[in-house]
């Protein structure tokens, strides 16, 4: 079947990934449809992650040796590739991290060190009820050390903020306003612009959490107007094709220098005495001791596989398999989608409830037909909280995904229904 | 289509755990004797699954096990079947049922369960095949023994805080 918006070359793209090729117990082919948890690996990624361990490991930036130049050079342009992707506007504005945690957390905490911007008693941080655990608990830990007050955005009944209150949420108080461009959960996409520039107006600084966006959306941050541009975008590697044990934090040069180190260690120093230490310009300041290499290099090699293909390509796709995957799931007698049922303002992870079905019961049917699919709280437990449940299940798409798997799913839905012997 | 992986899933799924979520035995909360009764709250983290539960012992016997639980078909059967086997026994009985079935959800598929110390229990032996399901089978088991202990050891009346995570 072919749907409007589908990547032309579908079928070459699939065969990039080994993955799908792989059955399951009982010979069932996979249908993975867990990408938004994480996505899977091309073969140029494992390529030229096995390559240069194979033919280029050396520490970076302190080996005097030729293989160490390789690795540098390997590394750095890693760096770059990733400015590319996202538009930065210089590339020593982008960090890398462990992951969209440590990203978010090394802001968090060194907000709360003495600093130009430091948070403290009377400040207020402002989140939403629809982040990610990973956006939620580094702001309550610094509003808890600080003596700062988190408040947060609701939603309204269809999973969207509700921003009615957004004059009085964001005011002369607020220091922080740290939200996810796209919901794990719920799939929609925030207005990032329009909060922004609120944000800015009071002299907030904007974190947004990029973990969902990154991976479905063009992003393009220097072309953003001034006032419309994050401060701080976090997002992770592996959700881009790229492997695990790597993130990536950008901010602007301006905020960065004026946030104090976050670990101390090798790279980020300038010179260290016993009595003190000077410290290293962005982005070794935030880099100490040996980073993940390869993990950077294969990140970089993702984010060149998916430039490549086009953002723009892979987010037609996504809202196309998106509302081919709407259409079906509301099919299924008792199902209910949580968050927007309009593709085109939302991303590519729909939740759901199936009426006298526990979502791990869901989950193990499905896995049971070869379908791949999370259940539980999606780490976004106000967000389930906030729409009366305490689970749901959900399956999330990507570039690689085909009009077939969604049937696939569909149809292992309804095996569910009557496997539970629903009617 | 039946393949291997979908008979394993009827020895995950037997008759007698859906008959068991389907109609609970001894759920909701009922009072509790300021003495005589411990309530405790467990979640497992991973999924959100949770219970409350009391126990209300007497003269060294379970008298009375109630709890409100949200979760999936394992944990609400198991929760079930935990009152049907440890409700009217001697402490130390119910501690030995405790720990057969604990014994079997631990075992890998390996362990032949006895049907009469576990009687409906046995139906779990397919849960202990698949790893990501045995912390929902043990989860209102777990709780039980955390509240046993607690009205055992007099924790109840200095209102010890029953959170707890699995």
């Amino acid at each position: 079947m072919s749907l409007e918006g589908l990547l032309p070359e579908l079928a070459v793209i699939r065969k990039d990934f080994p993955i799908l090729e792989r059955t399951l117990a009982g010979g069932l082919p996979l249908v993975y449809l867990d990408s938004a948890n994480t996505s899977q690996k091309p073969q140029v990624v494992i390529d030229t992650m096995v390559d240069h361990l194979e033919r280029h490991n050396a520490n970076i930036a302190r080996a005097m040796h030729q293989l160490g130049a390789e690795s540098t050079e390997a590394f750095e342009a890693a760096r770059d590739r990733v400015a590319g992707f996202i538009g930065a506007p210089d590339r020593d504005e982008v960090i890398f991290t462990k992951n969209a945690s440590e990203a978010l957390n090394l802001v968090a905490n060194t907000l709360a060190w003495a600093g130009d911007r430091q948070v403290g008693p009377g400040d207020e941080v402002v989140i939403t009820e629809m982040e990610h655990h990973s956006n939620i608990v580094p702001w309550q830990l610094l509003t808890q050390r600080t003596g700062a007050t988190l408040r947060w955005f609701g939603l309204t009944d269809d999973g969207r903020l509700d921003l009615s209150a957004i004059d009085e949420l964001i005011n002369e108080r607020t220091k922080v306003v740290s939200l996810t461009w796209v919901s794990n959960m719920l799939g929609t996409i925030n207005p990032i612009a329009e909060i922004t520039r609120k944000a800015h107006a009071v002299g907030a600084i904007v974190v947004v959490d990029a973990s969902q966006a990154a991976p479905q959306l063009p992003i393009d941050i220097a072309a953003m107007p001034a006032e419309e541009r994050p401060d701080l975008v976090a997002f992770t590697g592996h959700k881009v094709v790229g492997p695990t044990g790597i993130g990536v934090l950008w901010g602007s040069r301006a905020v960065l220098d004026a946030l104090p180190p976050f670990l101390g260690g090798g790279e980020m120093i300038e010179t260290v005495r016993m009595e003190a230490s000077t410290y290293a310009g962005i982005p070794h300041k935030f880099e100490a001791g040996t980073p993940p290499i390869v993990e950077a290099i294969g990140l970089g090699a993702a984010v060149d596989y998916l430039g490549h293909i086009g953002m723009d390509a892979i987010h037609r796709h996504e809202q196309a398999i998106t509302g081919y995957a709407l259409e079906g799931l509301q099919s299924v007698k008792g199902l209910t989608v949580l968050g927007p049922l309009d593709a085109a303002s939302r991303g590519g992870a729909i939740s759901f409830e199936l009426d006298g079905v526990h979502p791990h019961d869901i989950a193990q049917v499905l896995d049971s037909r070869g379908v791949a699919v999370r259940a539980g709280h999606h780490c976004a437990k106000p967000a389930h909280a906030r729409f009366g449940v305490q689970s749901s299940t959900r399956m999330s798409s990507y570039l690689y995904t085909e009009p077939r798997e969604i049937d696939a799913l569909v149809e292992a839905l309804e095996y569910t229904r009557s496997y539970f012997k629903l009617d | 289509m039946t393949t291997a992986h979908g008979q394993d899933l009827d020895a995950l799924y037997q008759e007698i755990i859906l008959d068991h979520y389907k109609n609970p035995h001894g759920k909701g909360l009922r009072e509790a004797h300021p003495d005589h009764t411990a309530e405790v709250h467990h979640v497992n983290p991973t999924c959100g699954d949770e219970v409350t539960l009391r126990v209300h012992l007497h003269d060294g016997v379970v008298e009375d096990v109630s709890y409100d639980a949200v979760g999936c078909s394992i944990s609400q059967a198991s929760a079930s079947v935990l009152h049907d086997l440890v409700v009217g026994k001697s402490v130390d009985e119910a501690m030995e049922i405790h720990q057969e079935f604990l014994t079997l959800m631990q075992g890998k598929g390996t362990v032949e369960p006895d049907e009469d110390v576990l009687e409906d229990g046995i139906a779990f032996a397919g849960v202990a095949k698949f790893p990501a399901r045995v912390k929902c089978a043990l989860l209102s088991w777990m709780a039980w023994k955390d509240a046993t202990a607690r009205v055992s050891s007099g924790a109840v009346a200095s209102g010890a805080d029953g959170d707890e995570k699995a």
